[in-house]
């Protein structure tokens, strides 16, 4: 009996490792890509000295920015400075538990997975309040400050998004989200609320043209100005890796995640996994490319846009979504 | 079976343990973030009953919402700590009356008959179709027996929520507030304007 447990915990674990090891890998690509596709769009070249095409560049910074001396500020609150870029990292990670790559790849398939997802996103915060408060300092503390206020904004219509798309779906089972957008993929009939979604997503991982936490032509580098090496390196993995959680959000929610575009012999067997990670890079590449085209909000337009315009507008389609659901009678079940 | 309690007592203890530290850390800051801990423990005994939304409800709204404010508001105030220290003695007989009337209701609620409920068997309290997952077992009850109780409890949120906009809400005079619908509609012909200046007169 004890056996079992033995097996069964061995069995969890090398799920984990599963799930991390090639999102970590991949946070290394995205980094890579990001370089890549800005010195694009700004015509210039771009990393391309480390590996063909500069293609291990990633690996080569995190080794130098691992092997550099981790530097405490000796007013900072030890702990709780320690802390915080570990809680980026872990809450970055800790989503990744219920997403489905395919039918049947996920780690832990719960009945409440979208409500997870949610809880999960909006505890990403506390890495950079405590970051910024244990600094000890005055830009990561207005930072921190900004973070809060923005996340919190955010989450609130990122909130209605999804209680939009759970309306047409009836469960909160991200697999059963994906099953249900065998017709139609969600973007196509919620195409507002899709938009809506992405840029409160953009907002939420504190992406341009949102990224006033670390503005780094008023705060320096923002909430991590006071972090060093290996510190340093938890946050960047956790911020890129939160991105690519949140562009496999959108993908699950709006872009029927491994389900394939049309139902058609050639499309159709391709394996889900293909088709999600394609979704997904898609969505990154939208990313970059808005990180590439706008310039920084300024901070109160950043909030009038969150309050003032998606918070109304988001209400305004749950009613209408509510609404046109029962009045054709499609609500599900 | 033995791995649930493992995680029941893990879930408990360091709830409690950090409820514990909430009142006894020295920086406020520690204490909201131990409160924090708490809130996040309560949310996995939640899980452990079975009361998965429930749990992802308490760290969406406490967690995700509330404690954050709270920790925003700690980390602008200025709070002296050692000076609300002082009056400990002053207040412990208020505090150690609440902590027993706390002990004795707990008591009575350990020591009742809990087949009973206050509508006397009559209806229970949880849906009897237990093959539904919890999260529609919630919507099925809040919606039909409680739903009065739900209207007043938005209309109650409401109110707090004018009264909290009106304390904060003032008007100082001068304040340059950007219109983003008429700069949008600005054009060469509403920008610019043409005027015939006299020689040696100016405007």
């Amino acid at each position: 009996m004890n056996y079992d447990i033995l097996i069964t915990g061995l069995i969890i674990v090398a799920q984990i490792f599963a799930v991390v090891v090639p999102v970590l890998i991949s946070v290394a690509f995205l980094v890579y890509a990001e370089r890549k596709v800005l010195a694009l769009i700004q015509l210039r070249r771009g990393p391309n000295i480390v590996g063909p095409f500069g293609i291990l560049q990633s690996f080569a910074d995190a080794l130098k920015l691992i092997t550099k001396e981790n530097i405490i500020p000796s007013g900072s609150n030890k702990i709780v400075f320690i802390l915080a870029p570990i809680i980026t990292m872990v809450l970055s990670l800790a989503g990744w538990a219920v997403i489905p790559f395919a039918p049947g790849w996920v780690v832990s398939d719960i009945n409440v997975g979208i409500m997870y997802l949610f809880a999960v996103s909006s505890l990403g915060v506390y890495g950079i309040i405590m970051a910024g408060w244990a600094s000890n300092s005055q830009y990561p503390f207005l930072g921190a400050l900004r973070s809060a206020a923005q996340m919190v904004s955010y989450e609130v219509s990122i909130g209605f998004v999804i209680i939009t798309v759970l309306l047409c779906v009836g469960s909160l089972n991200l697999s059963k989200i994906v099953l249900a957008q065998q017709t139609v993929w969600f973007a196509i009939p919620l195409l507002p609320m899709f938009i809506i979604f992405f840029i409160s997503a953009l907002a939420e991982t504190n992406r341009l043209p949102f990224d006033l936490p670390e503005d780094e032509s008023t705060l320096v580098a923002g909430f991590f100005t006071e972090y060093s090496s290996a510190s340093f390196v938890l946050f960047f993995l956790g911020e890129y890796a939160s991105m690519i959680l949140m562009s496999s959000m959108t993908v699950i929610l709006f872009l029927g995640g491994w389900l394939p575009p049309f139902d058609v012999y050639p499309l159709n067997v391709v394996p889900g996994v293909i088709w999600f990670t394609v979704k997904v890079i898609f969505i990154l590449f939208l990313f970059i490319w808005v990180r590439g085209t706008f310039p920084r909000y300024r901070y109160d337009q950043l909030m009038r846009l969150g309050w003032k315009v998606f918070l109304p507008f988001s209400l305004f389609w749950v009613v209408a979504t509510s609404g046109f659901l029962v009045y054709f009678d499609m609500l599900p079940n | 079976m033995f791995l649930s309690s493992l995680t029941f007592y893990l879930f408990s203890s360091v709830a409690v343990l950090s409820a514990l530290m909430v009142i006894s850390a020295k920086n406020p800051v520690h204490s909201v973030l131990f409160l924090i801990l708490s809130f996040v423990n309560a949310s996995g005994l939640f899980v452990l009953l079975g009361a998965e939304f429930l749990a992802m409800i308490l760290v969406v709204v406490y967690v995700g919402a509330v404690a954050v404010l709270f920790l925003f508001v700690v980390m602008m105030l200025d709070i002296n700590f050692v000076k609300l220290r002082e009056g400990f003695l002053q207040y412990l007989p208020f505090g150690a009356l609440l902590g027993i009337v706390l002990v004795i209701e707990l008591g009575i609620l350990f020591l009742t008959d809990r087949s009973s409920n206050i509508y006397n068997n009559q209806t229970p309290l949880q849906p009897i179709v237990n093959e539904v997952e919890n999260t529609k077992m919630i919507g099925q009850i809040l919606y039909t027996e409680y739903f009065y109780l739900f209207q007043i409890c938005g209309i109650i949120l409401l109110v707090a929520m004018i009264g909290s906009i009106t304390l904060t809400l003032r008007d100082k005079g001068g304040v340059k507030r950007q219109n983003i619908d008429s700069q949008n509609t600005v054009d060469a012909s509403t920008a610019i304007e043409k005027k015939k200046v006299k020689i040696g007169e100016g405007i």
